[in-house]
């Protein structure tokens, strides 16, 4: 049974309370922007009608939530396990420092998506952006995957600047037709070859399927892979004293 | 990182340095045994098993003393090298031994624990009260006295319920049976058995150990109750069942030997339960950038809090880390106003795992001062109790927890004294990674030196010792409660202060 509860009026710790007292599924209405919703949440649905504030699903733990509207900033941060989509554009750090589950953002990313996005063990998170990304996309990235769509972009590729900074692990997957340049010297960007495509096959396929989108017009189209550049790993020469 | 040898990689004659310590081997003593061989993970001595000789190489040495304390013929003592630099006030041998370093290497320097540089060290330079006919002592063996504390917020007014009566809830407060804590050290920076040690002491005394940035091993949980989880920009081991599994949840922001600068932990030391713990793959660096990235302003590290505080349902006080800065007073009025319960304000003394040595020995400013100022803005402002403030970096005894509560402090934390407990030497090589006292290392032949068990008892013996102690300087200055100490100023009196240094530490001078 999905319990309904009406936004309107309602700070951010009233309503996270009657999410979390709601034991079951939940249907959030009227949403302008309450915060950390379904922080740490799992072993439930929530779907959002309206904008989610920040740190949306922050530390979420197996939860579904499905936001129809866009979310502001640090959607999934240090997100463990579960599900995220939305259905509209999400605002910076989206997905920071994740560890698993998968993000599924419509339309665009602000500044900084994915970043410090970490794997470990089975835990292989994924952020998939329908759109754009901005600046600095990947920073610190040290496992897991982003896949940018570019779906609407005009311009050569589908970020903006510092792309990769401080990257040393996972990989980003981008969609655009050529090399990106101005990575910086730790990044390497190399054409997605057959076994890439698969990688991102079924990410791809989930998002189409959640937004309709046609996934063999979008795999038609040329990828290219952002990894770590292990020629020239980030390193500092120590002495001891 | 590539990490070059105490004495760099070339063999040039450029590249000497020399000893820093010789050890001196009674030949008269000594039996042959080979045991010093054998406990040395520096490679100092090589024993040859045939002619039951030892070949010792003293540039090695790093003066931690464990051939001296396992050698059963107690025929090895540890000394000051005699070599010598001509007198220069400009140029001491330190300047010249670590330009000869650089110019060798190329490399930055690295270092460990809290900086060996002389700097003034207030603890030092202030006395405290005690009472004399009026306002009697107390005798703390025979009367009761408390050092109870209860850290987090305070409300500002008496509230009511509806019916009149007043209402005594408060929001999350940790209660320690003494107003000392051991700070936080990552489960790689120190090993299995002293993370243990300090669970348990904890555990015992009723006080609370930190995690530090590395996660929460899986055997540790049943700690919980005596645990603070921290929660650094590297996120490393954070998941909600580690949220919740703490006591409190710490939010390090800064520490005090590194104000501003992040951490990277070498995939070489990316194995194992550390992989576990931290929830990394092993082999990948585990990089804490020096922000976090979703922090810019005091709005912003409110949203950490309240995110904390929604993901475990408002349960747990939060605590802020930060490192002793210039401008201390004013962030820490800011993080009052974040929502936290604590700030943790590390002083620049404070000890460090590694640490490029420029930044530990020239960024950040003392303890003393620090708090002081911080305890003075707050109250100023009128928001003392919004926010309870715990004080570390270079607490080397109880005198110091007592002037650190009279200065404004709630509690202490400690490190570098437990640690000291547990068998450190001091010997400042911790980024090497081989302590020979099985602390600061990884290595399996090295960290089972160190029983858990009996490094427990050591540490509830240093910390119930200190807070007799404690007792027994409050008895003396007519105090029986912990709580009346905090930020009784008229307590300390400086000496050999200036008018500034006392005006920012907020005591007269003796004899005044």
């Amino acid at each position: 049974m999905t319990i309904s509860i009406d936004a309107a009026g309602k700070d951010f710790k009233t309503l996270g309370e009657l999410v979390r007292a709601a034991g079951g599924d939940v249907e959030i209405k009227n949403c302008l922007g309450q915060r950390y919703l379904g922080a740490g949440a799992r072993g439930k649905k929530i779907t959002i009608q309206g904008v989610a504030g920040n740190a949306l699903g922050a530390y979420l733990d197996g939860a579904e939530i499905t936001v129809f509207g866009n979310a502001q900033e640090a959607v999934g941060d240090t997100m463990n396990r579960g599900l995220i989509c939305i259905h509209g554009s999400s605002g910076d750090a989206t997905g920071y420092a994740m560890r698993g589950g998968e993000i599924y953002v419509q339309g665009d990313a602000g500044y900084r998506a994915g970043i410090h996005m970490k794997a470990y063990g089975d835990q292989v998170p994924v952020l998939v952006i329908g759109g754009s990304a901005g600046s600095f996309l990947g920073e610190y990235q040290a496992g897991g995957v982003i896949v940018v769509l570019g779906i609407g972009c005009e311009r050569r590729y589908p970020f903006n600047y510092f792309c990769g900074a401080g990257m040393h692990g996972g990989k980003i997957y981008v969609r655009c037709r050529e090399v990106p340049s101005g990575l910086p010297e730790q990044v390497a960007a190399r054409p997605a070859a057959e076994a890439d495509l698969e990688e991102i096959r079924p990410y791809v396929r989930r998002y189409c399927g959640l937004f309709g989108a046609d996934e063999a017009g979008l795999m038609a189209h040329p990828f290219y892979v952002l990894s770590p550049n292990t020629q020239n790993p980030y390193k500092q020469l120590y002495t001891s004293l | 990182m590539t990490e070059l040898g105490k004495n760099g990689a070339k063999k040039s004659p450029l590249d000497f340095i020399g000893q820093e310590f010789e050890i001196d081997c009674r030949k008269d003593r000594c039996i042959g045994c080979g045991i010093c061989a054998e406990q040395c993970s520096n490679g100092v001595f090589t024993y040859n098993r045939k002619e039951r000789s030892i070949a010792i190489d003293d540039s090695r040495c790093v003066c931690c003393h464990r051939c001296a304390a396992m050698c059963p013929a107690r025929a090895l003592t540890v000394v000051r090298s005699r070599r010598a630099w001509r007198e220069n006030a400009g140029w001491r041998g330190s300047d010249i031994d670590e330009i000869t370093r650089q110019a060798g290497t190329g490399g930055v320097l690295l270092g460990s624990m809290g900086t060996p540089k002389e700097y003034p060290i207030y603890w030092d330079k202030m006395l405290i009260n005690a009472s004399q006919v009026t306002n009697p002592s107390i005798d703390p063996l025979r009367e009761p006295m408390e050092t109870r504390i209860f850290l987090g917020k305070k409300p500002d007014q008496i509230r009511r319920k509806p019916d009149g009566s007043i209402d005594t809830g408060l929001p999350p407060q940790l209660s320690a049976a003494l107003p000392i804590l051991f700070s936080g050290m990552s489960y790689g920076a120190i090993s299995y058995p002293a993370h243990l040690a300090l669970a348990k002491a904890a555990e015992r005394l009723g006080t609370f150990y930190n995690t530090g940035e590395g996660g929460l091993h899986q055997d540790f949980y049943r700690y919980g109750a005596h645990t603070i989880v921290q929660v650094a920009s590297g996120r490393f081991g954070v998941h909600r069942d580690y949220l919740e599994a703490g006591a409190a949840i710490e939010i390090k922001i800064g520490q005090g030997a590194k104000p501003g600068i992040g951490g990277h932990l070498p995939g070489l030391k990316i194995v194992g339960d550390i992989s576990k713990t931290r929830m990394i793959p092993e082999g990948t660096d585990a990089i804490s950038p020096a922000p976090h990235h979703d922090i810019y302003s005091i709005e912003d590290l409110r949203q950490l809090v309240d995110s904390l505080k929604e993901a475990t349902s408002y349960q747990k006080p939060v605590i802020i880390k930060i490192a002793a800065v210039h401008n201390v007073a004013a962030i820490a009025s800011g993080v009052a106003r974040s929502g936290a319960d604590i700030i943790a304000i590390d002083g620049f003394r404070g000890g460090t795992g590694a640490a490029p040595v420029r930044i530990r020995d020239n960024v950040g400013i003392p303890i003393e001062l620090a708090l002081a100022s911080v305890d003075a803005r707050l109250r100023e402002e009128g928001i003392r109790n919004r926010i309870s403030i715990l004080a570390g970096g270079s607490i080397r005894n109880s005198a110091d927890v007592v002037k650190a509560i009279a200065l404004g402090a709630d509690a202490v934390t400690i490190a570098t004294g437990a640690l000291i407990a547990l068998g450190c030497h001091l010997c400042r090589s911790c980024q090497q990674g081989s302590c020979n006292w099985g602390i600061a290392t990884q290595k399996p032949e090295l960290a089972k030196r160190l029983d858990p068990e009996e490094g427990a008892e050591r540490l509830v013996r240093l910390v119930t010792a200190w807070n007799h102690e404690i007792k027994e300087m409050m008895g003396g200055m007519g105090i029986n409660s912990i709580e009346a100490l905090r930020g009784n100023r008229a307590m300390l009196r400086g000496i050999g202060l200036s008018r500034k240094e006392l005006d920012i530490l907020g005591i007269a001078h003796a004899g005044e």
